[in-house]
């Protein structure tokens, strides 16, 4: 069989994205496509594969969803919550830094780099340190308040302030990803667009508004859909930065993910552990699709 | 077109990929190879518990007498996962076909582990129940389900109170005569109490920490003294939220909401807490003497038998204990070795070695009742304790704790009136009694 040039270089180009895939095959698919079949099991973690039980698995989902005080419940609730605080105030603040980054000559490398580094450190240390600056009495934070004569807060300790505490660490650890996406969408932005609304008498906040969102749109969508869909399979920070990684205290900060975690390895239940995560994943589906329908809007100039 | 060609070759990648999918299906692997009958047969165990720094080092000891006598058996000891992540381990371990022959777990969990089928019973010829019965501590019956024996330790331990002898004089009290009463252990706490300008805590008298042990003083020390009992007789329903559990209860708190004695917020809990010199008093096991010694070998400590009230003295008597699991027995060999690594391990010998390095008292009554362990000024006041110990029957011991530990946080952070949220936590683990006893 002779080949073309052309045709080996696609062929060798094919074998080596093949590699990839296996990997994706085997680690992440099929275990995942796995789940759907132990979500319809009553499946022990210990004793492996169990009986089919249908539905039943969904039914005790939706059970424990209405109980008041049930794990699943606030692992919702909080979930929610996550993506409420955390989305709009990373979609907001990753702008402004952009924006002000953008402005920058001297040093901006040095910003950039500042602002990225959290990105790519490790969700646990990023946990631990920031227990550390949150400690009551001897933390960071603790100290500075008491410096500025303001009350010590409980931050993590507190089952009204965890929640907001853990979601700004998730902030501060993805903000750098958005800023970067941003800048490169600000730099895409053609600089006689400015020019000529300079022209025309168009000043600071006009030219944002009329130039530089609607033209950030398509940036915006792409980062909204990925922090929802980032803070909706929250688990790493949540695991270090609450009581014994149980998402409390009280339960306020447990996240849907963790509950997978905790029904399958804690409490054995591994069927219904798989069932969450399909919910999990039809709810990520169902936000996403409803996203880049409503939020995609389409300008003319 | 040349793409015809192309997909086609795609496609068969595809199937490949398939096939090699199809190929990596769950399930154990087998056992280790058959070798050779006529040498000596070499045979590997794998034996697994949490890392606990003092338990490590005594086991490193043991086995490497274990397996001087036994030159065909290698233990391969596996002690690098942490406490809080060391079931989880064990569960993810299982249908990957790896994990532990042997493990060591808190007896607090068989239930759970049976539930599973993950332990095998012990075979009675090497562990015949009349030699249990008469050689070992009466806490171990509690490894007994129906009359079969699955688990047996190596070591009890009973609760104490350990007391900083300097905090103490550096507040006026007395360090050689610590509380021997709830009352006494409440004013000294709170004479001990040291706090800043700002309130912050230089040192905590006492700190109420129902992560740590105290969740156990609660149920079988306090109800008790207080009059009560934790739980029916036959162990099916709680009754720890009784009148007299609800006055452990107050007691319990008045700690933290009114006197203000400590935070278990504060320096990582109140282990760390009395380990870095900033704590009075604790309640804490035997085991904590090997850390001390490791970690903190300057601190000025004594320990006291538990406070005693209405004249009652109560202790929480555990173990950690060794089991077979479901692995170790797949194959008669590796059975066998790991029926000869439990047999040693529970012998006198492993018990005195036990003591001298981590501080839990012998299993094995011959061992613990040496006259010289019970004159020890530091581990007399465990071994005296053993003698009324009461060990609680767990169902599930992490979600019976965590039932607690909620009840606390709801009275101390969400202002919740404390009997409803005693109530709400027996509930919760009625809630768990009752879904295991109808199984």
């Amino acid at each position: 069989m002779r080949l073309t040039l052309r045709q080996r270089q696609v062929l060798w180009a094919y074998a080596f994205l093949s590699v990839a895939l296996v990997f994706f095959v085997i680690i992440r698919w099929y275990p995942a496509l796995l789940s759907f079949n132990i979500a319809f099991r009553d499946w022990n973690t210990f004793k492996g594969a169990g009986p089919w039980v249908g539905l039943d698995n969904y039914a005790a989902i939706w059970d424990d969803l209405w109980k008041p005080r049930s794990d699943v419940r606030a692992a919702f609730t909080n979930t929610i919550g996550y993506v409420l605080y955390g989305v709009p105030a990373q979609m907001v603040l990753a702008l402004a830094v952009a924006l002000l980054l953008d402005r920058i000559r001297v040093l901006s490398t040095l910003f950039r780099v500042a602002y990225f580094a959290p990105y790519v450190t490790s969700a646990v240390a990023v946990a631990f340190v920031w227990n550390w600056l949150y400690l009551p009495q001897t933390g960071l934070l603790a100290q500075v308040f008491d410096l500025l004569r303001i009350p010590e807060q409980p931050f993590t300790k507190s089952p009204d302030q965890a929640l907001a505490s853990i979601a700004a660490v998730a902030v501060w650890q993805t903000l750098g990803y958005s800023v970067i996406i941003y800048l490169a969408g600000i730099k895409q932005i053609p600089a006689t667009y400015y020019e000529a609304a300079r022209i025309d008498g168009a000043a600071g906040v006009r030219l944002f508004r009329h130039i530089t969102l609607p033209l950030l749109n398509p940036v915006i969508v792409y980062l909204t859909v990925l922090s929802t869909i980032s803070f909706l399979r929250l688990f790493a920070l949540v695991q270090n930065m609450s009581p014994q990684g149980t998402g409390g205290p009280l339960k306020s900060t447990t996240t849907v993910v963790l509950e997978v975690y905790r029904k399958g390895f804690s409490s054995y239940d591994m069927g219904y552990a798989a069932a969450l995560t399909v919910v999990l994943f039809f709810v990520i589906l169902l936000i996403t699709v409803v996203q880049l329908r409503f939020l995609t809007r389409r300008f003319e100039y | 077109m040349k793409t015809p060609r192309l997909m086609w070759i795609l496609g068969c990648l595809t199937v490949a990929l398939l096939g090699l999918v199809a190929c990596v299906a769950p399930g154990m692997p087998d056992a280790a190879e058959p070798m050779a009958e006529a040498e000596p047969e070499m045979v590997e165990i794998e034996y697994w518990q949490y890392n606990f720094e003092a338990r490590v080092l005594a086991m490193d000891r043991l086995i490497e007498m274990f397996e001087a006598e036994n030159p065909n058996i290698k233990v391969v000891h596996n002690s690098d996962v942490p406490y809080a992540e060391y079931r989880d381990k064990i569960a993810a371990s299982v249908p990957a076909g790896v994990g532990p022959d042997v493990a060591t777990l808190f007896y607090g969990w068989q239930t759970v582990w049976l539930d599973a089928d993950y332990l095998v019973p012990l075979p009675e010829d090497a562990f015949p129940t009349a030699m249990i019965d008469d050689e070992f501590s009466p806490l171990v019956q509690a490894s007994f389900v129906d009359g079969t024996l699955y688990t047996i330790p190596t070591a009890v331990r009973a609760l104490a109170m350990f007391y900083n002898k300097d905090l103490m004089a550096n507040a006026g009290l007395d360090p050689e005569s610590p509380p021997t009463t709830l009352d006494e252990l409440a004013s000294q706490a709170a004479a001990c109490t040291v706090r800043a300008d700002n309130g912050d805590y230089e040192v905590q008298g006492f700190v109420v920490d129902l992560a740590a042990q105290d969740h156990h003083w609660f149920r079988e020390v306090l109800v008790r003294q207080f009059g009560g009992e934790p739980f029916s007789a036959d162990g099916q329903s709680v009754t720890w939220n009784s009148e007299a559990g609800q006055q452990a209860w107050d007691y319990l708190l008045k700690f933290k909401t009114e006197l203000e004695t400590g935070d278990r917020d504060l320096f990582d809990g109140s282990t760390q807490a009395f380990l870095a010199g900033r704590a009075c008093f604790h309640i804490d096991g035997s085991f904590r003497l090997g850390t001390i010694a490791n970690n903190a070998p300057d601190l000025n400590f004594g320990v006291v038998e538990l406070p005693s009230h209405n004249g009652v003295q109560s202790t929480f008597g555990s173990y950690w204990t060794h089991g077979i699991t479901q692995k170790g027995a797949s194959d008669p060999a590796r059975l066998d070795a790991a029926v000869k690594f439990l047999q040693f391990v529970t012998s006198d010998e492993a018990g005195s070695i036990w003591v001298d390095m981590v501080g839990e008292l012998p299993a094995r009554l011959n061992a613990g009742s040496d006259p010289e362990l019970l004159a020890d000024p530091k581990l007399g006041a465990f071994a005296a304790g053993l003698a009324y110990a009461q060990a609680t029957f767990f169902v599930n011991e992490s979600d019976q704790r965590q039932a607690l530990i909620d009840a606390y946080d709801m009275v101390v952070l969400g202002g919740e009136d404390p009997n409803a949220a005693l109530d709400i936590a027996a509930e919760t683990v009625q809630d768990i009694l009752d879904a295991h006893y109808s199984q």
